[in-house]
């Protein structure tokens, strides 16, 4: 284990994780080996298609996949500097009450049906390390102040609403209020705008990256648009089949795209200056069960020969901290 | 100028959602919308969720019976009183449904949901020529002969959305309606399915009407591009012209909303116009032009007139009191 110092930054390191599901057949091997690394105040981007471990690397960090339904054979995800794999449980909600918050994707099935915003958002106050032991009437005032800070206005009314009588984009804006109610550290963000539509995923974005940057938090955002990677992040790491394939710096990866997953994704989104549309990665995602046993994007790569096939790909510093793991760079 | 092979005259679609006060209230779901389609287009038609642009799309192909105006197609009324479609009429007239997980039958096979059209319509007459008729359409869509015999349980979500084209096809129809047809699926898998749309449309002189919420596709797939919003049309225009001069407020909010990859396309967005507001429910639209209450540049008379449609030329048109004022006619079909 590494010795956290403030002055390197690192917040959060993700070194070589496996993640295997248990299923009938056997162990389905999702995460295969995935490097992260989130310094901090630093904004990074997980991009990937839907099946490539983006969602179930996340949740790790945070332990709240049932612990009944998979194995991690290698791996450790460093917060700072503690090992969250060796943690108990009492750790955990430590970490998941104070230091860590996370946005999920649909934020109509994250809030709960049968309870006012307000006493949703009073739970959050009341069990986290800031607001225990406040009187209801400071928590209130938290709940207010963030749902303030969320560009909601006329907070005192929305506090009595039920999640239904919001609109989609509120929803979503009540789970960030959610998450920067006390002061956290991290925020993860699974996707927040996919479920919205483009003007009020525009609304929603803007919102969290701005109360993102006011208070020095990272970031980690999870989302299958290079778009919206591009607007929000600081670096992006590009995600196949339980592998991180390519890591950069946002700019440095549309100006210089080497991996030819990455590759053939920019060339599938179709483009506001026109041009038509390319023909897409010919084939699917491996099947997890039985997954190609040398790099597991060869079977879909144009590029692949023998080696490919054979062995898992080094990854390689392409210069600038911009890393790739394919045999051909 | 080829000819029009389907015309929509104002065409309004209204649902009863109970009583208040003793009268009936509706959601204006379509109202008053009016779009002339060549053949050998490709029409999209994009809105945010509940805009009506599925309702469009379910009302042209006789999923509902419109609460006014006319659906023409190749001439014909489609929604003559007292009387059915004819066979000939479906015939000619297809739809591919956003979510393929739904829409193909998971207790058939392949083989059983592509005969199925086939024998409604009495194309194949015996076995054999049907068998050659479903290898043909798997073809058709670049999926290989075997998959005939397995169930869409079993294969990948692009590839059930390749079947229930390929279920459309079958009846060798002129025109198609796309609802949303890759918005469940990845964007690479999304590109393929778009080439060989594309790519048909080419070989058997198809008309498609696409009916999406991603402008980005749009642009480089659609001959002319409308804009709905609240169950009204807002902006119609040739493809380039829309891109290049985007008229109408919410049309110029909707560009520079979207997420895009390089620098180009971040200079093509209009500037001025941020995002703000949310759609408001269709049943309490808001009176005057329905989009007053996010639009940057609202005037008074926003407040409280409905703007027409003007005509900017013969191929571009807008509702906006911006242009109105300019010149005003009696709205009729915008045409390209």
């Amino acid at each position: 284990m590494r010795d956290y110092h403030e002055a390197d930054k690192t917040i959060l390191e993700i070194i070589n994780l496996k993640l295997w599901y248990k299923v009938y057949k056997g162990y389905s091997k999702v995460l295969d080996g995935v490097n992260l690394t989130v310094r901090k105040g630093e904004k990074v981007g997980i991009v990937g298609e839907a099946g490539c471990g983006k969602t179930t690397t996340v949740k790790s960090i945070l332990g709240i996949i049932p612990e009944k339904r998979y194995v991690i054979p290698e791996g450790q995800i460093v917060y700072k500097g503690r090992d969250v794999l060796e943690m108990s449980e009492r750790e955990l909600n430590g970490i998941r009450s104070g230091e860590i918050s996370m946005i999920y994707q649909e934020p109509a099935a994250a809030l709960n049906p049968v309870f006012t915003i307000g006493q949703q958002m009073i739970d959050v106050v009341r069990y986290s390390s800031q607001g225990k032991g406040k009187s209801k009437k400071e928590q209130k005032e938290m709940v207010l102040r963030a749902i303030n800070d969320v560009f909601i206005p006329d907070a005192e009314r929305i506090f009595g609403f039920y999640p239904s009588q919001l609109s989609g984009g509120m929803k979503q804006r009540i789970c960030i209020a959610m998450a920067i109610m006390t002061q956290r550290d991290l925020m993860i963000a699974d996707e927040p705008g996919t479920a919205l539509d483009v003007t009020i995923q525009d609304q929603v974005h803007r919102t969290l990256n701005e109360l993102v940057e006011k208070r020095n938090m990272s970031l980690i955002m999870i989302t299958h648009s290079l778009g919206v990677a591009r607007e929000l992040t600081d670096s992006i790491n590009v995600m196949y089949a339980g592998n991180v394939v390519e890591s950069a710096k946002t700019k440095d990866m549309f100006k210089r795209t080497l991996h030819p997953y990455t590759i053939g994704l920019m060339a599938a989104v179709p483009r506001l200056s026109g041009g038509g549309i390319q023909s897409g990665i010919y084939g699917s995602i491996p099947d997890y069960l039985y997954p190609p046993q040398g790099c597991r994007f060869a079977p879909r790569c144009r590029r692949a020969t023998g080696e490919c096939r054979e062995q898992k790909p080094p990854v390689i510093d392409a210069g600038d901290g911009h890393l790739v793991a394919c045999w051909h760079i | 100028m080829s000819d029009t092979i389907l015309s929509i005259q104002n065409l309004k679609q209204y649902f009863n959602i109970g009583k208040k006060d003793g009268k009936p209230v509706y959601v204006k779901a379509v109202d008053d919308v009016s779009i002339d389609i060549r053949q050998g287009e490709v029409i999209g038609l994009v809105g945010e969720s509940g805009s009506g642009k599925s309702t469009i799309a379910y009302s042209v192909i006789g999923m509902y019976e419109p609460s006014g105006g006319r659906i023409l197609f190749q001439g014909q009324d489609l929604n003559l009183k007292g009387q059915k479609r004819t066979l000939a009429m479906k015939k000619d007239m297809q739809i591919v449904f956003q979510d393929p997980g739904s829409s193909l039958n998971s207790h058939q096979t392949i083989k059983e949901i592509l005969e199925l059209p086939l024998k409604v319509h009495k194309i194949c007459r015996t076995k054999t020529e049907r068998e050659q008729r479903v290898r043909e359409l798997l073809d058709m869509v670049e999926l290989p002969e075997n998959y005939m015999f397995k169930t869409p349980d079993s294969i990948g979500g692009g590839e059930k959305q390749m079947v229930a084209i390929a279920r459309a096809l079958a009846t060798e129809p002129k025109f198609i309606i796309l609802d949303e047809p890759t918005s469940a699926l990845d964007v690479s898998i999304q590109a393929k399915i778009i080439s060989m749309l594309l790519k048909l449309q080419k070989e058997k002189n198809l008309t498609y009407l696409f009916i999406t919420h991603d402008l980005s596709l749009m642009r480089n797939i659609a001959t002319s591009v409308g804009i709905l919003y609240l169950g009204k049309l807002a902006e119609v225009a040739r493809t380039e012209e829309f891109f290049h001069r985007p008229e109408h407020p919410y049309t110029q909010m909707l560009i520079s909303s979207l997420p895009v990859i390089s620098d180009e396309e971040e200079l093509l967005k209009p500037q001025k116009v941020k995002s703000t507001g949310e759609i408001p429910s269709p049943v309490n639209i808001p009176p005057g032009c329905s989009f007053h209450l996010r639009c940057p540049y609202v005037m008074d008379i926003c407040k409280a007139e409905d703007p027409l449609m003007s005509y900017l030329d013969e191929t571009h048109c807008l509702r906006c009191h911006l242009y109105s004022l300019k010149n005003s006619q009696e709205p009729e079909a915008c045409g390209q």
